[in-house]
């Protein structure tokens, strides 16, 4: 490891006063980075806060029409802003590594995988043929990924997410780059395969002495695994500090809102000070507790026929809970754990093998006619990506006004009304009816997307990650919008989630599912005070940030 | 893969049989009387009904069926009503005309319509790709007809470069049988060329922008290696599919190109069966363009499964 004197001395990347433009819309401002050897940095910001481009920029890959319109960025002392493209490819690869964000499109899927990680070394010049393949086969081991020399031969839908990340991985560190430039690199894995890999490529980086400039949206990951956190704000930085200072301390105020939106932040320091948020949500005004329960989920089992092998896929395995009136009921687990099967059976949009599930004592699957479309009134969903579940070519008060035309209520002046009261209580001006989707921002279209499943009067609301493509401010505004409806309007929510923190802050009840099993279930307050399972203690201990505050 | 082929095999062969008998008994639906039409309007009763038997056209379709089919795979196509020879011979005779014209055809397409489409998707908003559009539009608004005889205008008859008109087959003179396909396999492609083009253009100023490319640019990758290895080999995989599609195109049109250029290939042979009600000519020409189809839509599956490998292990994800 390099002392601190070196360290200061000599920054390995030098940002100084960025400017870049797409096309004529400046995106960056004068935009400021260091990262000195042997350091890491994290540059922290929403979507659209230039985070992305920077790392782009210094790389030489701005997209479409980007270019660098001032200041200089300079490696090792030497200025490549403007260098061209033999230069820019010597960086690439060789002195600056990439892992970016999604594994799922990074890979070529028409090579095998092995053979991008050997292409790499084969770019760069430092081995040719069997021993660019011995090396190959010997990073993938490095980056965790078993049996490699099988593995080599394989295209990447062979892959998980989680191992396309190690492959990805793998490949950045091929020529031991001196500068890590991770874009999100966790985001689109569940959380604790992104701490296992977030572990992994740490201890890599670290037995190279390499520098690591990480880009993320998340305080609480940034804080976990950097020396340094860059805040960045509409292109510009607004504050920068050491990782605990920012934490703890923020100066400026978007820092500060930051801070305080960010879910796994707040779920850490609600379990480090005890919970007392949520007391108050235990007797809503519409559920007795001695009540029948709104929502009954009743050994509820779901398997699929898998073409080529015998044993059907148990994919939901005997989970039963309750849901009462008024309160909301967390269903939290990895991808494959079977959580979405079960909110799509809850709605009726797939057969349950066996078991059933009850609203307001009817039973879902067997109800027909005028129970039916009842069991449908009283249940709405919103889903998790608010640009797919929105019909593009509908104007928002189509789209808003869509399940009132369904069931005939009202005539066309009082759904006109009723359309603008709704948006009203999404906090959306009545003039956003007439626009459409796409010109609408994510936080906005699930607001539209809220509000459409309110306009039946819906007793439950059934939320398939619906914050979960969300910025952290943006994913605030819209759980808050979410408690007050509740509290306004005693709606029950049951939600999908694979994000605790998010359970947190929402959730009266939680359900904790692995592999198609209920693993533990509880109240809140219970589970994350003393979680009984191992797994759910890994959930837990897998938030980013949760470290920092406990 | 070997099971997957084997499963795309034998779907050609039961296309190849439903098809067989759309054409047995499309030519059995055709109005008038084989027999009378050979034995002459003078014909005794006696007469016809010796051809008839003789022919076999008593016996029950399925049994005349089955026997058409004997026939055929045994390589009989019949005896042409109009000039007496084997119908094999006037197929062996023509078909090496249109298939070396398509494949010309084909050759410029790929070579020109690819070529066109990379420089294209890569010059995006400047001069080359407003040239390539610019081509294009020309070539599919064109028809073909007219461009073949405004390159026998200029090209052959005002420069000379090439014979106007014409055939020499490969094994007497293979400089001149070269020579004589070029200006007709121009003319053929072109409009196939344009198509190429553009879907070449499209997917890969798709691809240009997928993350994959940006992470091998990213590696440090060569620019060239980038743009093949990873963006046209990414892009061909719907390029084949309309390069496959069109291919039937390519036949019909070459009927076209064929009379143009004075060329004795299929589609005269086609043209002329057809006009003088030559129908065991008819039926051969319809078998084998229909074998052709199949043949062309089973390569493209197994070009499809070398060039995209999620399609060779079904697309399931481990």
């Amino acid at each position: 490891m390099p002392s601190d004197a070196e360290k200061t001395q000599d920054p390995l990347l030098e940002v100084r006063g960025l400017e870049v433009s797409y096309g004529e819309v400046p995106v960056l401002h004068g935009v400021d980075v260091t990262v000195a050897l042997g350091e890491r940095v994290a540059v922290v910001g929403e979507s659209g806060s230039g985070k992305s481009t920077t790392a782009a920029a210094v790389l030489g890959l701005l997209p479409g029409r980007g270019r660098v319109t001032g200041g200089a960025i300079r490696f090792r002392g030497e200025d490549v802003t403007h260098a061209d493209e033999s230069r820019l490819r010597r960086l690439r690869g060789r002195e600056v590594g990439l892992v970016p964000q999604d594994p799922m499109s990074n890979l070529n899927p028409a090579t095998r995988v092995g053979a991008q990680v050997a292409e790499t070394l084969v770019a760069h010049g430092l081995a040719r043929g069997r021993a660019a393949r011995e090396r190959a086969i010997e990073l993938l081991g490095e980056a965790g990924i078993e049996q490699p020399e099988r593995r080599y031969r394989q295209y990447p839908h062979e892959f998980s997410g989680g191992m396309r990340q190690r492959v990805l991985i793998a490949m950045a560190l091929a020529c031991e780059p001196a500068l890590l430039i991770a874009d999100e690199p966790t985001s689109a894995l569940d959380v604790t395969v992104q701490r296992r890999i977030l572990d992994h490529l740490e201890s890599l980086r670290a037995s190279r002495g390499a520098s690591l400039l990480i880009v993320t949206h998340d305080l609480g990951l940034a804080a976990d695994r950097a020396d340094r956190i860059v805040v960045m704000s509409k292109g510009e930085v607004v504050e920068t500090g050491p990782a605990e200072a920012i934490l703890r301390d923020p100066q400026h105020e978007y820092t500060r809102r930051l801070v305080a939106a960010a879910p796994s932040v707040n779920a850490s320091k609600v379990v480090a000070a005890g919970s007392t948020r949520l007391t108050g949500q235990a007797a809503p005004a519409a559920g007795e507790p001695s009540a029948r329960p709104l929502l009954e989920v009743d050994d509820l089992v779901r398997t699929y026929k898998v073409r080529g092998r015998r044993e059907p896929l148990v994919a939901v395995d005997h989970v039963s809970f309750s849901l009462q009136a008024g309160t909301t009921t967390a269903v939290v687990g990895e991808s494959g754990s079977g959580k979405t099967t079960v909110a799509r059976m809850v709605l009726g949009l797939e057969e349950p093998t066996s078991g059933e599930v009850r609203l307001e004592g009817e039973v879902v699957r067997t109800a027909r006619g005028a129970a039916r479309r009842a069991v449908r009134r009283t249940m709405q969903p919103v889903f998790q990506d608010p640009y797919a579940s929105l019909d593009p070519t509908f104007t928002v008060e189509r789209i808003v006004d869509e399940p009132l035309r369904v069931f005939k209520v009202g005539d066309r002046a009082s759904r006109r009304a009723r359309v603008t009261e709704l948006l009203d209580q999404v906090a959306l001006p009545a003039s956003v009816g007439q626009r459409f989707p796409g010109e609408l921002s994510g936080g906005q279209r699930q607001r539209v997307a809220i509000a459409r499943a309110l306009a039946l009067d819906p007793r439950l609301m059934v939320c398939d990650e619906a914050v979960s493509a969300l910025d952290v401010l943006v994913q605030d505004q819209v759980m808050t919008l979410l408690d007050d409806l509740q509290r306004d309007l005693g709606i029950s929510y049951l939600f999908i989630t694979h994000d605790l923190a998010v359970v947190r802050q929402l959730a009266r009840d939680v359900v904790v599912m692995r592999s198609g099993r209920v693993v533990e279930h509880g109240t809140v307050d219970e589970v994350f005070a003393s979680p009984r399972e191992e797994y759910t203690r890994d959930l837990l201990d897998a938030i980013p940030g949760a470290g920092f505050f406990s | 893969m070997a099971r997957y082929l084997g499963i795309r095999a034998l779907q050609s062969v039961v296309t190849l049989v439903l098809s067989s008998i759309v054409v047995f008994l499309g030519v059995r639906a055709l109005p008038g009387d084989p027999a009378r039409a050979l034995a002459g309007e003078e014909a005794t009763p006696e007469t016809l009904a010796a051809i008839r038997a003789d022919l076999g056209l008593d016996d029950p379709l399925p049994q005349q069926y089955l026997a058409f089919l004997g026939q055929v795979l045994r390589g009989d196509l019949g005896t042409s009503v109009r000039t007496g020879q084997p119908v094999t011979e006037l197929v062996a005779a023509t078909l090496p005309v249109t298939l070396w014209l398509s494949l010309g055809a084909l050759l410029v397409a790929i070579v020109v319509g690819i070529g066109a489409g990379v420089v294209a998707a890569v010059h995006r908003g400047r001069w080359p790709e407003w040239v390539a559009n610019g081509f294009t539009l020309v070539a599919l608004s064109v028809p073909s007809f007219w461009l073949g005889i405004l390159a026998i205008l200029y090209l052959a008859v005002g420069l000379g470069w090439f014979p106007a008109s014409g055939f020499v087959p490969l094994r007497e003179d293979p400089l001149r049988w070269a020579y004589h396909l070029v200006l007709p396999s121009l003319v053929l492609g072109t409009a196939l060329a344009a198509v190429v083009m553009r879907q070449t253009r499209a997917s890969m100023i798709t691809a240009l922008s997928t993350d994959y490319v940006r992470t091998a640019r990213a590696k440090g990758m060569p620019r060239g290696k980038v743009l093949t290895r990873f963006a046209l080999r990414n892009s061909l995989i719907v390029v084949v599919t309309i390069v496959g599609l069109q291919l039937g195109g390519l036949i019909s049109g070459a009927v076209v190109t064929e009379r143009i250029f004075g060329l004795p290939g299929f589609g005269k042979l086609t043209l002329d069966s057809v006009f003088t009600r030559d129908y065991p000519v008819v039926q051969a020409v319809v078998i084998v363009v229909t074998a052709a189809y199949v043949l062309i839509n089973l390569a493209v599956d197994v070009l499809y499964s070398v060039i995209n490998p999620r399609i060779r292990v079904g697309g399931s994800q481990a």
